[in-house]
């Protein structure tokens, strides 16, 4: 099923020669109207008449997450804020937040992105769309809602939690697709087999799958408990949000909606673009975009892209699914984290800078996060009521700083490992790449 | 009068406590009574040496986390009841104890009680005023 077929299925010579129309008024756009972009093209000595191919877009710098967060709050817009419609922030990072605003046609381009990813997953208007995405600031709740809106079914707008009303919920009302992480799908089938709910019997045709990083056995594990397929959604609030791309009934990499985004792999040590089925970092350009045109983004997420037509018809590139962090983000329960908000979380506890290491585990199907704090004077008292309280005040701390909840356990100092370099602050055991 | 007793923060785990011990032996440094607290990850070993600053030092060359704690030692009665006569004065004066230990005294028939809580001078003026016998330091240590 197609949303947009026309587009979808473009021979590639015509998409490129779209895609290099609409990369080229956005340039010229982004370097008449905001100033980040005048300036540092300038600086670099490219100007928008020399995009003459698509491969031209090499000449043009990075933005990275810290240049869209010196820009706060508006400083990347296009337009005057009576234009943007609606304000989307990302979640848990340092810092400031980085800010996304959308016009009228911003907000209908992403409806359309989810669109064709319903359609991909098989959904039109008879379907009735389950998201368990956060509503808020987050944009994985609105993306989905909008899409729906879009192919005309019915959506429920649950948001996060309350995972039996969920159950009770996709039962009573009938959904036929929930929208989920892959842990809290899981998390979700085995509360409904532990109350003697078999989820085969919800009747759910398609699984919309986001917000952080699986493997393929927790797809099938998922599919197994819910017994139909599960797809992958990627996105991200700098560019858009969820629907960047999408995975089709051939699960065999998700579809990039290539006439909105312009997709690019660097190696992220040298920059240097590489070529098809080459792993590497991700690099992303808006070619639709009014409200805030983000062109060269470096999203971190490492993958790698093929051009070749997939069997489901589709021309736009497939991306595979992510198999990592080119930076040290850790995605725990859909939200991300850097240590460096651990470290600023310590630092308000005591003086010093305390050696710290993140693990994070899966022991059953929800992620936990230990934070191991070697001990120090500061932070060492002579009485087991104080230091159960210096514990907790970390963690409360932590949680504030990252809004989740974490354990922490004070060891004895110098017993946790020293890096050469650059530290290694996290151990991820879940074994998710 | 006061003692100043060691703590070490150690976390709770198989073969934590031989480390300290193992240091103040190649240190000699020399135990006179010990304690201690622990909760399921980390535990605190309170202990009184013959010699807390150079024991302190032995330590923390060693990587381990430790504070001088001022404590108090009193003389009592090694029989039965003689505890009881201790903190019954301290409770009627509504002292908070943090925690105490004890160990028998090489006087004949007496033991010694280690004290700590908060307001350690409210409790040697309370313990003194009802004619409760203080063991200095020195002493203690020499044992």
């Amino acid at each position: 099923m197609f949303w947009n077929e026309e587009i979808e299925t473009m021979p590639r010579q015509d998409l490129e020669e779209l895609q290099l129309k609409k990369l080229q008024k956005t340039v010229k756009r982004a370097f008449d109207k905001i100033p980040y972009y005048n300036k540092k093209y300038s600086e670099a000595e490219v100007f928008p008449e020399d995009i003459e191919t698509l491969k031209d877009i090499e000449k043009l710098p990075f933005i990275t997450k810290d240049d869209l967060r010196e820009s706060y709050p508006f400083g990347l817009f296009a337009v005057d804020i009576d234009e943007i419609k609606e304000l989307h922030s990302s979640s848990g990072t340092t810092g400031k937040p980085v800010v996304s605003g959308y016009t009228k046609k911003d907000i209908d381009t992403w409806a359309e992105c989810i669109a064709r990813g319903l359609k991909m997953m098989g959904l039109d208007e008879t379907d009735i769309i389950q998201n368990t995405h956060g509503y808020g600031m987050f944009t994985g709740g609105f993306g989905v809602h909008y899409g729906s809106h879009k192919i005309g079914a019915t959506i429920i707008p649950i948001s996060t939690g309350q995972t039996r009303r969920q159950i009770e919920i996709m039962s009573d009302f009938g959904a036929t697709c929930v929208i989920f992480t892959p842990s809290y799908g899981i998390h979700l089938g085995e509360v409904a087999l532990e109350d003697g709910i078999d989820p085969k019997e919800f009747g759910i045709k398609a699984i919309g799958f986001g917000a952080e990083g699986w493997t393929e056995e927790i797809r099938r594990r998922v599919e197994e408990i819910f017994g139909t397929k599960a797809y992958n959604i990627y996105g991200l609030t700098e560019l858009m949000g969820p629907g960047v791309g999408i995975e089709c009934s051939a699960q065999k990499g998700l579809h990039i909606a290539e006439d909105i985004f312009y997709p690019e792999i660097i190696d992220p040590n040298t920059e240097r673009v590489l070529g098809e089925n080459t792993p590497g970092e991700l690099v992303l350009t808006n070619l639709e975009r009014e409200g805030m045109p983000v062109i060269r983004f470096r999203t971190k997420d490492l993958t790698k892209l093929t051009y070749e037509k997939c069997e489901c018809g589709r021309t736009h590139a497939r991306m595979s699914r992510i198999t990592g962090r080119s930076d040290d983000m850790i995605k725990v329960k859909g939200v991300a984290i850097f240590p460096s908000q651990i470290e600023k979380a310590l630092l308000r506890i005591g003086d010093v800078e305390p050696h710290y290491m993140i693990i994070v585990t899966r022991p059953g199907t929800l992620d936990e996060i230990e934070v191991k704090v070697e001990a120090s004077q500061d932070i060492f008292f002579d009485g087991i009521k104080e230091m159960m309280a210096i514990q907790n005040k970390i963690e409360k701390s932590i949680e504030n700083e990252t809004g989740i909840r974490v354990k922490v356990t004070l060891v004895e100092p110098k017993t946790l490992p020293r890096f050469e370099g650059k530290a290694k602050r996290v151990i991820d055991e879940r074994d998710l790449h | 009068m006061k003692i100043k007793q060691l703590s070490i923060f150690l976390q709770n785990r198989m073969g934590s406590l031989s480390k300290p011990l193992e240091v103040l032996t190649v240190a000699n440094v020399n135990i006179k009574a010990m304690c201690m607290a622990d909760t399921s990850e980390f535990g605190i070993l309170r202990l009184v040496v013959d010699d807390p600053i150079k024991g302190k030092e032995a330590l923390e060359e060693n990587n381990f986390l430790v504070k001088i704690t001022e404590i108090i030692a009193v003389e009592m009665n090694d029989s039965p009841g003689g505890l009881t006569t201790v903190l019954r004065v301290i409770k009627e004066n509504l002292i908070d104890l943090e925690y105490l230990y004890a160990f028998s005294h090489e006087k004949e028939g007496k033991a010694i009680l280690l004290l700590h809580a908060d307001d350690i001078d409210r409790l040697i003026d309370i313990l003194t005023g009802n004619n409760i016998t203080m063991v200095p330091a020195s002493e203690v240590y020499n044992l």
